[in-house]
């Protein structure tokens, strides 16, 4: 049996896949790779946002899932997203600042930590969310802000790590074996750390909804990128590619399928 | 410089409780215990430089205002893509204060000396350059950006021991002005920074009456006094502690084509090249070419 819960993230999570594919045929190529292995995360994330939260997308690349999520929630107009890198049009491929319910302009990785401590340390904010990929955890300025985030106890940071072991091009287990274990890295930094599922919902806000005051929280949320597709899963190629005619109608197929079986 | 950083900042913290100090591995003034009564706003990231631009650039976002406080080669060199992505490229009101800039640190190399940080940091959409050139003017520039300023800017002083020249000057200190200190006839000094000290000493040394200008606001420049100084004298020397590339040289040589300047223009400033002279800041600037005699042949 499916929780209730995860049925209405997952049709959620898969509606905003069916949008992406829609505007990849619009486009030469897209993060759609990683767009998929954080479906189910951001789509948790904005469940549990409130009004004195903040969401920083630290993997910006994957800008496309955020506008997606920001047009279901009334932020970005459809028109606007139909206009996805086509000239004259106000969104790229990784966020704008001016743009509505974007927080942050992001892109080079390893910078939505650092600007989320700023954030926590105006105490303006309740809780404040970052989505990071686990690639970004080669970048020195992450162990910089990782480090003073505990040590200035700004316990108000909830990151989420997408664990899908891919970059753009290699595998993080063959290039950097001892990234892992990523949880107890966290946790020996004063960390709350933790590994999940990162595709089922339920065990995302399980982990949100029992952080611990006295710690910032990582959830290292373990993907696959490409998910659920069945040609792209876990593939480094899909990292950003648009699908053909054949690919995508082959996509749309598989999703549809799978949402019906959460309509039940 | 380091001493009236401190003492002006703590004074706007005290009316302004948005103002954050956040400091990489430093204290504003040498005595870091002092300031602990300021410690809510005063944060020490440690040796994390990265972390201390993000994190004034997060406060920024959150409607602070953020001073980012270390040593200028480690302020502008390591944190450059914090600079040009979370700050200027987001047009944030961040100040960064490089301590110790141009040829300050000479006894520490060249991995501790800021001579290209003008040039690098020009080339920024949005960012605003300040080099002012005694206590007085930082003051000035520190009220301006607490008070002020909407921009990303950054603000290149001394260490300690800088003499004042502009107490008793009447003309004011304006953002984006070029001030005149001194008073002369057909020759001027165009010069920023601490280095000011070395254009006083000429025109004490020589009989001719020159005019000096402190030009504390390298971006945006102010291209409209310049365009008036091009018309007054016949003869302009630059002098500036900073490489040759990027800084105030090029800045007036560059306009100097746009207004067909056809006088002479000499500039003083740091050589294309390390060069490794460890004993003081005075015998690394001489083997750059920049001293009182060559000076003074020149005007």
């Amino acid at each position: 049996m499916i929780h209730s819960f995860n049925k209405k993230i997952f049709r959620t999570s898969m509606s905003l896949r069916l949008r992406i594919l829609e505007l990849s045929q619009k486009v030469s190529a897209l993060h759609v790779g990683g767009s998929f292995s954080s479906a189910e995360i951001i789509t948790t994330i904005f469940k549990n946002l409130k009004k004195h939260d903040k969401f920083i997308l630290s993997k910006g690349h994957v800008a496309i899932l955020l506008y997606c999520i920001l047009e279901k929630n009334g932020f970005i107009k459809k028109s606007d997203l139909n206009q996805y890198c086509q000239p004259n049009g106000s969104l790229g491929v990784h966020p704008e600042r001016y743009l509505p319910g974007v927080e942050a302009s992001t892109g080079s990785l390893g910078h939505g930590l650092g600007l989320a401590s700023g954030m926590a340390l105006s105490k303006k904010f309740k809780n404040i969310f970052v989505l990071m990929s686990d690639g970004e955890l080669m970048e020195g300025s992450v162990w910089e802000a990782v480090l003073t985030i505990s040590s200035l106890k700004l316990n108000n940071i909830i990151l989420i790590i997408d664990n899908n072991d891919l970059q753009s091009a290699t595998r993080a287990t063959d290039t950097h074996p001892t990234l892992y274990p990523i949880d107890k890295k966290f946790r020996t930094f004063g960390w709350e750390s933790m590994k999940c599922n990162g595709h089922n919902p339920f065990e995302i806000n399980k982990m949100i909804k029992l952080k611990k005051k006295n710690k910032p929280l990582c959830i290292v949320s373990q993907t696959t990128k490409g998910y659920p597709i069945s040609f792209m899963r876990d593939k480094p190629i899909w990292h950003y590619r648009s699908p053909n005619k054949k690919e995508y109608e082959l996509s749309i197929k598989e999703i549809k399928k799978l949402m019906k079986k959460y309509e039940k | 410089m380091r001493n009236k950083f401190a003492k002006t900042i703590f004074e706007e913290i005290k009316k302004n409780n948005k103002i954050f100090v956040v400091a990489a591995d430093i204290s504003p003034s040498g005595d870091m215990a002092k300031y602990q009564k300021y410690a809510k706003n005063f944060i020490n990231v440690g040796v994390a430089e990265q972390s201390m631009i993000s994190m004034c650039a997060g406060l920024a976002m959150s409607g602070m205002k953020p001073f980012a406080y270390t040593i200028a080669t480690f302020a502008v060199f390591r944190p450059f893509e914090m600079i040009r992505d979370d700050i200027c490229y987001q047009n944030l009101p961040v100040t960064i204060i490089g301590m110790g800039s141009g040829t300050t640190y000479a006894n520490l190399g060249g991995t501790h000396t800021a001579t290209e940080d003008i040039a690098v940091l020009r080339s920024l959409p949005n960012m605003q350059i300040l080099s002012p050139c005694d206590p007085e003017e930082l003051e000035e520039c520190i009220r301006y950006c607490a008070r002020k300023s909407k921009f990303p800017t950054y603000i290149r002083i001394g260490k300690t021991g800088e003499s004042t020249f502009t107490k008793k000057i009447k003309k004011k200190w304006l953002f984006g002005k070029i001030r005149q200190i001194k008073n002369g006839n057909k020759t001027c000094i165009l010069t920023h920074g601490p280095i000011m000290n070395l254009a006083i000493e000429a025109s004490k040394k020589i009989k001719k009456k020159i005019s000096i200008y402190s030009c504390h606001t390298l971006k945006p420049f102010d291209n409209v006094g310049l365009k008036k100084i091009f018309n007054k004298y016949e003869r302009i020397v630059v002098l500036e502690d900073h490489s040759i590339i990027g800084g105030l040289s090029d800045i007036v040589k560059n306009k100097a084509y746009d207004f067909k300047y056809k006088k002479k223009i000499t500039t003083f400033s740091l050589k294309d090249q390390f060069i490794h002279e460890f004993s003081s800041q005075t015998n690394l600037q001489n083997k750059h070419g920049i001293n009182l005699k060559k000076i003074l042949d020149e005007i």
